[in-house]
């Protein structure tokens, strides 16, 4: 395995008074286990807050006081590392986030912000070479050499995220995380980002953790998904499995909601109602339970464990695994 | 290849291009300029030796230069009649027609040193020996007003460039600190800064100078007012560094830099504090005026720039006396000097704010 994530928790305190006590946690990720094999792209979709993003930040360390256990080939937990230790594993991981205007220094030319991790990994001997090194980054990504000496505000969001996506692979990383990478663009170019991020996967055998909320676009890009939902997983599976047979409530509503581009086509829609609870203070038992529409009696009071139900195909849901299951009685 | 050689702008230069288009800061600039000109050759435009008294002018009207006299008859050389004291208990003026005095320009004058370093006796203007010319009057010492307002200029002017730069190097260096490491440091430093505002300005002024000795030499006492007002106005900048820095910090394109694994130097000199230089032109520019007007209170006071020395804020200080005031209106011409520098500051200010508006970026 690439990279394992198991029990990764990220409560963020809260702080109120006069002396800053801690009142309460924020359960932003609570308990998340999953692998990531070499090649492969695992997509985490699901609403917004429900701590997609906080997974991501967590695995590369920019947020400091996640619990659990991360592994990096045959790494120690990343999670107990100094900031120090931290810094080989950095170039072996590395990230591409939302917003292509907030990503990108605006200060620096693009030719500055490529060539910045090669100085503090040493990577090429002189300027001129590294600045050679930048050029050929951002020919693989579908910009061209002559952009080097421009600033970000020349650029358009698309062309920003591909110069996100070359400062990202300066460090020839094995494991890239997409944080939204391609939500804030307009779908034409979104389809042009995701088929160079494929591109780029096949060519160099690139990992991916595709984080996003839009079911269509992770179906597209991901060998596996796993769907999240207010800090915990509550499906896992390969893709085809998941989209034309999800076992957990949840999904089942995703996908219903999701549009399908065919008006001939009507189909039975249970929308989901009511509102995601607060992760502060999470509902007992599973904690889809008061908007679940198959909701019975143990749901409200025990928390259901993500189990393989079927090869590959893991779910937290007591429909599934519950002796007391309507769906069994079926 | 030559069609795609087109110069690439950054957002610094950009701004920049906005400042020079804005005909009210380019106004506010060209003040700057002329009175920073005329303050670093001060002794070269100066009429008279700023700090030699001369009883016999006590109060001397301002006097004017005539290319025509009384007859009209035009001289090739202006020239200034002579002044008469014609009653000696108000101090009243009257020109001499008989006696007229010519200019003479890149004349000799009073020696003085140049920055300090060269000797001079040259001067832009002065009139020929026996007469007095005084484009703003003199003083009860009977000191030319002009020559003390230039000699003045220096402090005044400078007292604001020096302060700002304190101000906003202490200023950066904490807010950065705080907002860039947060928890304990951000609350020690915090505190600090609100201590230090919470002490009513004035009265920290005057028990900072109170700290020091009575008598000091006229350069450390200067040098002792740019320190006071620096220390005095960090503090509230570097509570605006600190939210600004709060909020960059989670920008993702210092996210980026982390993932990188730039270290906290790095981070903060080249990703975080870049993004409050705008700012902080902006505030500089517009800072400056409190410094003046600073070290204005301060030698109003007492406590600043003393005599024989010339500051804007001593001279003023002549002017507190109604009737005087009443009476030798010029007196005021420090407090004008001010007006002008203030308004001129800060019409450069609104425009760098314009310019560097990141909403326009």
């Amino acid at each position: 395995m690439l990279l394992q994530v198991s029990n990764l928790r990220m409560h963020f305190p809260i702080r109120s008074g006069v002396f800053s006590r801690v009142s309460g946690y924020v359960r932003a990720v609570d308990g998340v286990s999953f692998e990531i094999a070499p090649g492969e792209t695992l997509g985490l979709a699901g609403e917004s807050g429900c701590g997609k993003t906080t997974v991501g930040r967590s695995i590369l360390r920019l947020l400091d006081g996640a619990e659990g256990e991360i592994i990096f080939r045959d790494s120690p937990n990343l999670l107990s590392l100094s900031q120090n230790q931290m810094r080989r594993y950095r170039r072996d991981i590395q990230i591409i986030f939302q917003d292509p205007f907030s990503s990108l220094n605006p200060r620096l030319t693009i030719a500055s912000t490529l060539i910045e991790p090669m100085t503090i990994f040493k990577i090429g001997q002189s300027r001129r070479e590294r600045r050679e090194l930048a050029a050929e980054r951002l020919r693989e990504v579908g910009l061209r050499p002559d952009h080097l000496d421009r600033y970000p505000h020349e650029f358009s969001g698309g062309e920003r995220q591909r110069i996100g996506i070359a400062r990202a692979l300066t460090l020839e990383p094995s494991l890239i995380v997409c944080d939204e990478a391609v939500s804030a663009l307009d779908v034409s170019v979104q389809a042009q980002v995701i088929n160079l991020l494929m591109e780029l996967q096949a060519a160099r055998g690139l990992s991916y953790l595709f984080i996003s909320h839009a079911l269509s676009v992770v179906e597209h890009i991901s060998h596996r998904v796993a769907i999240m939902y207010l800090g915990k997983l509550v499906e896992v599976a390969g893709k085809e499995e998941l989209y034309q047979s999800p076992l957990h409530p949840y999904t089942e509503a995703l996908l219903a909601a999701a549009p399908i581009p065919d008006p001939a086509i009507r189909r039975e829609r249970h929308l989901l109602e009511g509102d995601v609870p607060s992760p502060i203070n999470p509902p007992p038992g599973c904690s889809f339970h008061p908007r679940c529409p198959s909701c019975f009696s143990p749901c409200r009071s025990i928390e259901p464990q993500l189990t393989e139900v079927r090869p590959g195909h893991w779910v937290a849901c007591h429909l599934e695994t519950h002796p007391d299951s309507p769906r069994k009685a079926r | 290849m030559a069609g795609e050689a087109r110069k690439s702008l950054s957002p610094f230069q950009l701004s920049l291009r906005r400042l020079l288009a804005n005909p009210t800061a380019m106004t506010g600039l060209l003040i700057l300029l002329v009175l920073y000109f005329l303050a670093l050759f001060s002794s070269f435009f100066s009429l008279a030796d700023p700090v030699k008294s001369n009883l016999d002018s006590s109060y001397h009207p301002p006097n004017w230069f005539h290319f025509f006299d009384e007859e009209g008859q035009f001289h090739w050389r202006p020239f200034v009649y002579g002044m008469e004291c014609v009653d000696l208990d108000y101090l009243k003026y009257e020109p001499v027609l008989e006696k007229k005095y010519p200019l003479r320009f890149f004349a000799e004058g009073y020696p003085y040193r140049l920055w300090g370093l060269f000797e001079c006796t040259r001067h832009f203007i002065q009139v020929e020996t026996g007469g007095e010319f005084h484009p703003l009057g003199c003083d009860s010492l009977g000191r030319d007003v002009w020559s003390r307002l230039l000699s003045g200029s220096r402090v005044s002017l400078s007292v604001g460039l020096l302060g700002i730069l304190i101000t906003l190097t202490l200023g950066t260096l904490m807010g950065g600190i705080a907002g860039y490491f947060g928890g304990w440091t951000d609350v020690l430093l915090m505190r600090y800064v609100e201590l230090i505002l919470s002490i009513p300005g004035l009265y920290l002024i005057l028990a900072l100078r109170a700290v020091f000795p009575q008598h000091l030499n006229s350069v450390q006492v200067y040098l002792l007012i740019v320190v006071i007002l620096g220390f005095i106005f960090w503090a509230g900048l570097s509570r605006v560094i600190r939210g600004m820095v709060l909020s960059l910090r989670e920008r993702e394109h210092v996210l980026a830099a982390r993932a990188i694994g730039a270290s906290h130097l790095r981070i903060l000199v080249r990703h975080i504090l870049p993004g409050t230089f705008t700012y902080l032109i902006v505030a500089g520019t517009i800072m400056v005026p409190s410094y003046i007007l600073g070290e204005v209170s301060l030698s109003f006071l007492g406590v600043g720039i003393e005599e024989p020395q010339a500051s804007w804020g001593l001279m003023l200080k002549e002017a507190q006396d109604v009737q005087v005031l009443d009476d030798f209106r010029w007196i005021l011409s420090s407090g004008v000097a001010i007006f002008i520098t203030v308004f001129a500051f800060n019409f450069l200010g609104d425009g760098l704010r314009d310019a560097f508006d990141p909403r326009k970026d």
